[in-house]
Formats: structure tokens, C-alpha cells, sequence
């Protein structure tokens, strides 16, 4: 689709959010109405920089079903985000929603090569989070042959691969390594089996990744993006050309703020990713922060497609990172630190991804000035930071205490080793 | 491609605002649908894409063309055409005279013989105007005043034509077979939008449509897409509380 047509779809589909999103959903409404701004005023996709962001406090303000746009009878299907606090974000779909979403995957998983003539062995779980039924609706809505392996034993997935000739693998990166090491475990070589097309994500990964999990599985890894409080694992993927990932921009308008101060920046700026949707019914978002960090570009694609692409997401804004499927993010783990009294909230988080099960070690230092009287009370602030942590977070951490100075100032409050 | 495109359109009558930033397109070749209750504003967007009323913001794109402003009979010479809300055929005239009319803007652009052949296409497509050639326009039935209706608009060849309510009034099977002939023109590549309160029956012949809500547009998707869409379903049709 030209840019010009795709920029009149777009307005139409803005404008029927925003009217739908004011009349409603009363967080909108509110918003609009203390600003003085009326649907009326979008007359252009300009206009939508008048609206603040959406934070994914406003979506845990408005927990569970505060930010549905149809009454609950209206919802089919219901999916949560990962959150390390608080409440999670709540996503509805209707039936529409549904169609839309396996359309799109169906779509993203066919510009990767895939067709009906593949078996897909999907390896996300199906469960509350969206990538699962994403895929697994997308890849139906294509015709392929599904198989929902879901996590779990690895050698399984394996055998699998081996006697069903599956010829495209979707899930984590991450996992697709230990997928790897699994089959070469086992004596095989990629060549025995079917593989051609790997779709990738839920995880940053880079170039280095892409070649090894390339040369290791034999296949064309693919990176796809997508956040739950959007639908799933349908917001962009790449294309053959590898570039960039194309941004489904007949249902997302795309905008890169400042992460800190939140102002629009220009295309090709790198930034914080904002997403409005434009066709969602039971959920549609205005402005939301997605907190992962990258560029647009809206230059033409050598394939042809006229949807701008994204560079892949490096990092997250808040400097999070996934462990076990868990976001950790240093400032609230920092917070976290700080709450013990004799503690200083200054620590440094390492996370050791070295073995299947990866593990977290928190080092943390006594506020400058303390001098407890004994080393009873030094067992008892680390149990208690512990405590705190597992609590938080769901998952065993290790905490190290040391003497105030220990950390050495300035060295990056998080380290991934592998 | 689209051949007709609503930028942020507003319009109304006075103080009275109908149309508060509307913005829709109609592909070529294509049924286009609005559908909305009364006073949503359906009627008023196909008078403000034919200059019968003032557009006080936005823009209205034809052909590529930019044409807010555009006196109605220059968007007419454009190839737009409307067929107003009850078909409005001149009583006192004959079926072949009210037809004729419909290619008074072809006027010294077409020969004599090539609107001949546009009215025996009519009354091919429409086999009852050929009988009631010579009879006035106000003896024939409801139906066939809606057909004369739509045979006359497409005696101008317009590449656009705007169906206002084409079965408003009719018994069920002459509405049923209006709208068979409106399905039908997509056959000939005229590109259609069209306004009907049955929605139901618009959204079966129809390729896309969108929703308008006092004055705005509130939907918008394939017809596939609307007639499963429950806010459609349980405000036009009437059909929401099924299965239970």
C-alpha cells in the first residue's frame, strides 16, 4: 500500500479509536475531558501528540477490566502481561480481535517464507501470556500444521522435531539455543532433520545470536516483536532482507518519545517505541509506552513492502531484564535494596545465564556509616533482603553483603554472564 | 486505489454541525457502506462530496483531485453521481426522457449514437424500463422508480456513483432486487457508495463500510468484519440477544 493511502487509513482508523476510546472507556474520557480536548479535535495524526502518554500504571490503575472499550460479555478471550510488580496488565479480545490478530500473524509468519505446507512446532507455552495462542492462531489462520510443544523438556522437543520433520521453529532465542544443545546432545545433526525457518522473540537478541542459532539449527532466524498489552507477538517481524523489522502500521501508529522527558522525537531519532492502536475493539491503547528502545525508519525496504521498520530492540528503557520469563528491573530492585534499614540502595545485579537454569546474585553494601555491633545482625539483613527479593520477583536470588565502598561507583548496576 | 477520500471532513446545516472530522475512503471498483442510525450523518456525507453543502473543514479528494469547494456540476463532469433518497424521477417526464436527462452532462462530449447505446445497456440491465419506455415516471411502481433512479445516474457513466437509502420504502422484494442490481454494478467496475438503513442487507453486497455515530465515524472494517462486530450487531441489528 502507498504511504499516502496508508496515512488516510491510518486517520480513519484513529479516528474511530479515539471516538470509540472517548465514548467508551471512562480512563479516556476522563483524561480527554480534563484537557479539554474532544475526539473532534483529531484532525490529523499529528493531533495525537496532544494526548499524554499511557503508562503501564494507568493499565495496572485501571486493573482488571478498567480499560476495556465493549462490556465483558463481548470478550472471548482474556491474556495478561509479565509484570515483577503489582498487578499485571489485563488484555481483552472480541472475536473481531481474534480474527485481527491471527491475520497478522498469519501475515508476518508468510513474509518469513513460512506456508501451509509447513509444520510449526510452536515451543512458547499457550497459556496466559499471548504468545502461544498468537502464533498458534496465526500459523492455523495460514494453514500450516501446528504442534503446541510448549516449553519443557528440550530432548522432547527434539525427538519431535526429528520424527514429525518439523520445518519451522517458534519461541525464544534463548530457547532455540538450548534446543541446540539438545540435539547435539543427543548425536544429531542438523541436517537430519527439516528445519528451514526459525521465528525468534520475547527477548532482545542480537546479530551474534542470529548467526548461531543459524549455523547450530541450520534455519533462517527471523526476529518478530510484540508486547501483550498490544495483542501478542504481531507488532513487526522481519522481512528476508533482514533490516529492520516492518511495523504493522495498518494497526499500530508508531511514534519514538524521549524516555525520560516523554517529547516526540523525529523518525530516525532513537527512542522509546509509543503505540496507538488502530483496529482493536476491547482494547484499544492510545500513546503507550512501550519501554523498549529503537529507531523507525521509514525508508523504502529493498522487498517492496511500504511499512517503515524498526531496528531491533537493543534494550529496555528502565534497563530491564528477562530472567525465567520475569522482568527485573534494576530501579525497583534498588528500591527494593533500600528498604532494609542499614542498607545502601546502591547493588549491583548479575545474572548468570551460563547454565539452563538461569540465576540471579544481587550484591549489596552496607550503608556508608554502619557499623553493626554484631554478625547476627549481618545474617539478618541479608535474610531479610532476600527474603524481599524472592518475594517480589518469584524466583531464588543469591545476595552477597559487603562492607560499604564494596561496589566499585559508576560500574553498570546490571551484568549478564553466559 | 482510492477513488474518493474524506479527509477530517465538517459540514453542516447552520448552527446545526452534522459531520464533526470525518474521515473514509471508497476504493475503486468497490461497494463502499456507511451505515448509523438516523441522523448520524450518512446523508450528509454523500451532499458534502457533491457540494450540496457547504464543507467547513477538511478536505474531499476525487480521482486524486483535490475538490472541496467544487461546484456540484463540475464534480458531475468529474463522473459523480447521485441518486438522492427515493430516486426523485421527474413524474411528468417519460422513462426514456428521464433517462435521456441522465446524460445531459455528457453533452458534446459523447455522439449521439454512444448514448444510444448506454440506454438500450439500461433497459438491458433493467428490462422493465424498456416496457415502460414511453409511460411517466410517476406511474411506475416504487421499485421501478428506484431503478429509473439508478439507470438515469448511470446515464452520465460516472465512476463514482452515491446510492442514498436505494430500498428505503420498498416492499422486501423490491428492495431485495434493488440491491441485487447495486451488487451488480461492481460487475461493470462503477465504484459505489452506498447509504442504506437495512444494514443487514448493505453489508451483504458491500466490500467495506464504516460505522457514523452522531456525526463521526465510530467503525470502520471489511463487511465480514462488521457484521461480526457485536457494537454493529446490537445496535442495527437487533440481533444480540440470540442464543440466549
Amino acid at each position: 500500500m502507498p504511504r499516502t493511502e496508508l496515512r488516510q487509513l491510518q486517520l480513519e482508523r484513529l479516528q474511530a479509536t479515539v471516538n470509540r476510546a472517548y465514548r467508551n472507556v471512562a480512563f479516556y474520557r476522563q483524561r480527554f475531558d480534563e484537557l479539554k480536548l474532544s475526539p473532534e479535535d483529531f484532525q490529523s495524526l499529528d493531533d495525537l501528540g496532544r494526548l499524554p502518554l499511557t503508562g503501564k500504571d494507568d493499565l495496572r490503575a485501571g486493573y482488571p477490566y478498567g480499560l476495556f472499550a465493549v462490556p465483558l460479555r463481548e470478550v472471548v478471550r482474556i491474556h495478561m502481561s509479565a509484570g515483577t510488580t503489582g498487578s499485571p496488565s489485563v488484555v481483552g479480545f472480541t472475536a473481531n480481535d481474534v480474527r485481527h490478530l491471527a491475520a497478522l500473524v498469519a501475515r508476518n509468519l508468510s513474509a518469513a517464507g513460512v506456508t501451509a505446507d509447513d509444520v510449526i512446532q510452536i515451543s512458547f507455552e499457550p497459556g496466559i501470556f499471548t504468545a502461544g495462542f498468537g502464533f498458534h492462531y496465526g500459523a492455523e489462520a495460514l494453514g500450516a500444521s501446528v504442534m503446541p510443544l510448549g516449553y519443557g523438556n528440550p530432548e522432547r522437543q527434539v525427538r519431535v522435531m526429528r520424527d514429525f520433520r518439523t520445518t519451522v521453529l517458534v519461541g525464544t532465542p534463548d530457547y532455540a539455543l538450548t534446543i541446540a544443545g539438545a540435539m547435539e546432545d543427543a548425536g544429531l545433526d542438523p541436517h537430519e532433520l527439516s528445519l528451514r525457518v526459525g521465528i525468534f522473540g520475547g527477548e532482545p537478541w542480537d546479530e551474534s545470536v542470529r548467526q548461531t542459532v543459524e549455523n547450530r539449527l541450520q534455519l533462517r532466524a527471523f526476529d518478530c516483536y510484540g508486547l501483550a498489552e498490544l495483542g501478542g507477538p504481531s507488532v513487526s517481524f522481519e522481512c528476508p532482507q533482514h533490516s529492520g523489522l516492518h511495523i504493522a502500521e495498518d494497526q499500530f501508529l508508531v511514534e519514538t518519545v524521549d524516555p525520560v522527558t516523554g517529547e516526540p522525537l523525529t523518525a530516525g531519532e532513537e527512542g522509546e517505541l509509543v503505540f496507538t492502536t488502530l483496529a482493536k475493539e476491547a482494547f484499544p491503547l492510545l500513546r503507550f509506552r512501550s519501554g523498549d528502545i529503537s529507531r523507525i525508519d521509514e525508508t523504502p525496504c529493498p522487498c517492496g513492502r511500504t511499512h517503515a521498520r524498526m531496528a531491533r530492540v537493543s534494550r529496555h528503557a528502565d534497563d530491564r531484564v528477562v530472567v525465567r520469563g520475569v522482568c527485573i528491573v534494576p530501579s525497583q530492585i534498588e528500591a527494593l535494596v533500600g528498604s532494609v534499614p542499614g542498607l545502601s540502595p546502591a547493588c549491583r545485579i548479575v545474572v548468570d545465564r551460563s547454565s539452563l537454569l538461569e540465576r540471579i546474585e544481587v550484591h549489596v553494601q552496607l550503608a556508608p556509616g554502619t557499623v553493626p555491633d554484631r554478625v547476627g545482625r549481618l545474617i539478618q539483613m541479608e535474610a531479610e533482603v532476600r527474603r524481599k527479593l524472592e518475594e517480589t520477583l518469584g524466583l531464588p536470588v543469591d545476595v552477597k553483603l559487603g562492607a560499604p565502598g564494596t561496589l566499585p561507583a559508576g560500574a553498570p548496576a546490571l551484568e549478564e554472564t553466559s | 486505489m482510492s477513488l474518493l477520500r474524506l479527509s477530517s471532513v465538517r459540514a453542516g446545516y447552520g448552527g446545526l454541525q452534522a459531520l464533526r472530522g470525518v474521515s473514509l475512503h471508497a476504493s475503486e471498483g468497490e461497494i463502499t457502506a456507511l451505515l448509523g442510525a438516523n441522523g448520524a450523518g450518512k446523508t450528509t456525507v454523500l451532499n458534502a462530496v457533491c457540494g450540496l453543502v457547504p464543507i467547513a473543514g477538511g478536505d474531499v479528494f476525487f480521482a486524486g483531485e483535490r475538490v472541496t469547494g467544487y461546484p456540484t456540476e463540475r464534480l458531475v463532469r468529474m463522473g459523480l453521481a447521485q441518486v438522492p433518497e427515493g430516486g426523485k424521477v421527474f413524474g411528468e417526464l417519460s422513462v426514456r426522457d428521464n433517462l435521456l436527462l441522465g446524460a445531459y452532462s455528457r453533452r458534446g462530449r459523447s455522439s449521439r449514437a454512444e448514448v444510444r447505446d448506454d440506454l438500450e445497456e439500461m433497459c438491458r440491465m433493467f428490462p422493465v424500463l424498456r416496457e415502460a419506455s414511453s409511460r411517466r415516471g410517476d406511474t411506475l411502481s416504487g421499485g421501478e422508480q428506484q431503478m429509473l433512479a439508478i439507470a438515469r445516474a448511470l446515464m452520465s457513466r460516472p465512476r463514482l456513483l452515491l446510492l442514498d437509502e436505494p430500498s428505503i420504502g420498498l416492499a422486501p422484494m423490491a428492495a431485495a432486487e434493488v440491491l441485487r442490481q447495486v451488487a451488480a454494478l461492481r460487475e461493470l467496475g462503477t465504484t459505489v457508495l452506498l447509504v442504506e438503513q437495512n444494514v443487514a442487507a448493505a453489508l451483504q453486497i458491500a466490500d467495506r463500510g464504516y460505522v457514523l455515530e452522531v456525526g463521526q465515524v465510530v467503525l470502520e472494517g471489511t463487511a465480514a468484519e462488521l457484521l461480526a462486530s457485536r457494537d454493529v450487531r446490537r445496535a442495527y441489528l437487533g440481533r444480540d440477544y440470540e442464543g440466549i
